[in-house]
């Protein structure tokens, strides 16, 4: 489903260069839950950005769903995202839409009919639970809540994977465990998931695969692992 | 496809409505334009049609003759001029001609003339010229010849009337030009501070997968129905105020001219296209120099 070979990527800032990723090959199946773990600056969100092509790396091939992303043209990459639901720390929700605007809004944009809207918008919320409160606007909501938002907004058009980059970052230990059951939940039903966290508890109890990343390398990729990246 | 464009349409009008101030002094801007532009052409289309009216006189010298003046005299000037390559031929116009043709000129209201005691015309020579190029000489020699009271020649009337016409004209497309610049600016403007005020929105268009051709859609639609909306504004407007110009100087413009106003449906006609290609070319390009300033892929 998503494949790195020998991938680096380096920024290049005023202040001189900063490894994003370093050499990195990782092969991540169709239905599998990956934890991304590692401390801050490690690489983690360059690893996500990579897969959705919000950046070209600068050395290596990655492949999503059997293409090949790094000879990817422009016009293609909205076809790459459709593949691919994306939810971020800060929920990003549109504040002036209510809660089935916002999910709506997602499948407008991709040129679904209304009547498409109209049973499907429904369906995630209820499977996010938060049905009843669809006419709400995102700050009538708790940030808990607001997540399963934009979870129900990533998984409306039925991606083949989602990916989480911290996304229980924002959110007290009860809720996040709430959030991270709905991700397995969607993952059970076949759905790829990787999941950015800093959260050593969760990742220990949910017995996942585990990378973890330090200084731009994968320093560890172990199934039913559990939190670290020191060894 | 037509859910699309809908979609579209509505997200522009959503747009232009939640900042109607901004919509509102750019449609303003473009209308300024379009309605100095339809002075421009109101002034072009009717002085060129006058000019062309008055040039059958272009080649024609009329010399207004004394009280004193015999009709002998006037066989004498006719026999000198006859003979000349640059005059074609020579009329002699009695004072009651004149009055006739006078009348004539004056449409529908020439009974009003009937109530004159004397005709105040006098005889005049009417010569019409081969090459008007030499009628300043030919108008010279006239002028020369006793018994004559003026040598009126209206090439140089219609010179006249030619070069502010065209200093008028050239003054309106500079200021056209000018315009046409701020419009296009002030759109440019107007869908930049969307683009700006959007981020959100379109930043999870992105991230949905949203074509490059469907976030841009709804910004350079704005454009367009800004140019469209004034385009609009200002036919309503010239086609009213025109219509009045007619109402209030049409007959005056006659007697000047000896031809009317160009008629108002000619002039909307024209109009209407010239508008609405003006004002949607203005909206796009204002838009597209915007979203590809401010929406890069
Ligand atoms: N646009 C950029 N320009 C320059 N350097 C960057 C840029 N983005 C990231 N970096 C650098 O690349 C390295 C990896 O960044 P990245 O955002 O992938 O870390 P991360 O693992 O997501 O960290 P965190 O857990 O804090 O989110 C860091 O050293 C960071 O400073
Ligand atoms: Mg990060």
């Amino acid at each position: 489903m998503i494949k790195f070979e020998h991938v680096s990527k380096i920024y290049l800032a005023s202040d001189g260069r900063n490894v994003g990723l370093e050499d990195a090959t990782i092969q991540i199946d169709e239905g599998e839950f990956v934890f991304l773990v590692g401390p801050s600056g490690a690489g983690k969100s360059t690893f996500i950005k990579l897969i959705t092509k919000e950046i070209d790396p600068d050395e290596g091939d990655i492949y999503v769903d059997g293409e090949k992303v790094t000879r990817l043209s422009h016009r293609r990459i909205p076809q790459l995202r459709r593949k691919i639901g994306i939810v971020f720390q800060n929920f990003q929700l549109l504040q002036n839409m209510t809660v089935f605007e916002n999910v709506a809004f997602a499948m407008e944009v991709v040129h679904l009919t209304g009547r498409t809207i109209k049973r499907q918008v429904p369906t995630v919320l209820q499977m996010m639970g938060i049905e009843e409160k669809a006419d709400r606007f995102p700050k009538q909501l708790s940030a808990g809540e607001q997540q399963r938002v934009a979870i129900a907004r990533a998984i409306v058009n039925h991606p083949k994977m989602i990916i989480a980059d911290e996304p229980t970052g924002n959110l007290d230990p009860d809720t996040a465990w709430e959030i991270m059951q709905l991700l397995d939940m969607i993952n059970q039903k076949g759905t790829t998931v990787v999941v950015v966290t800093h959260d050593d508890k969760i990742v220990n109890r949910m017995g996942k695969r585990v990378v973890a990343i330090s200084n731009g390398r994968i320093v560890k990729d172990s199934q039913e692992g559990v939190y670290g990246y020191d060894d | 496809m037509i859910r699309t464009v809908l979609f579209c349409f509505k997200q522009s009008v959503i747009q232009m409505w939640r900042h109607k101030g901004r919509a509102f002094t750019t449609v303003f801007s473009i209308t300024c334009t379009l309605l100095i532009l339809a002075l421009f052409f109101f002034l072009t289309v009717n002085i060129t049609f006058a000019t062309e009216a008055l040039k059958a006189q272009f080649n024609t010298i009329e010399v207004f003759l004394l009280e004193t003046t015999t009709e002998e005299d006037a066989q004498v000037m006719i026999k000198s001029l006859e003979h000349m390559d640059e005059v074609d031929k020579i009329e002699f116009i009695t004072k009651d001609q004149a009055m006739e043709e006078f009348k004539d000129s004056w449409g529908s209201k020439g009974y009003l003339l009937d109530g004159l005691a004397a005709n105040p015309l006098p005889n005049s020579l009417r010569v019409t010229l081969t090459d008007i190029s030499q009628g300043d000489f030919v108008a010279q020699i006239c002028s020369t010849f006793s018994g004559v009271e003026e040598v009126r020649y209206y090439a140089t009337e219609v010179n006249k009337i030619l070069r502010i016409s065209d200093a008028l004209q050239k003054i309106c497309v500079v200021i056209i030009i000018f315009l046409i610049v701020i419009s296009i600016f002030g759109v440019y403007n107007t869908v930049k501070l969307n683009v700006m005020s959007r981020q959100d929105e379109i930043m999870i268009m992105r991230f949905v997968g949203a074509t490059n051709w469907f976030i841009r859609a709804p910004m350079l639609m704005e454009g367009v129905l800004l140019g469209a909306i004034a385009a609009g504004i200002s036919l309503v407007l010239t086609s009213e105020v025109y219509g009045r110009c007619i109402e209030l100087f049409n007959e005056q413009v006659k007697v000047l001219f000896s031809t009317g106003l160009v008629p108002r449906d000619f002039m909307m006609q024209n109009l209407t296209w010239i508008f609405l290609a003006l004002g949607i070319s203005i909206g796009s390009i204002g838009s597209i120099f915007a979203v590809r300033r401010f929406l890069r892929a």
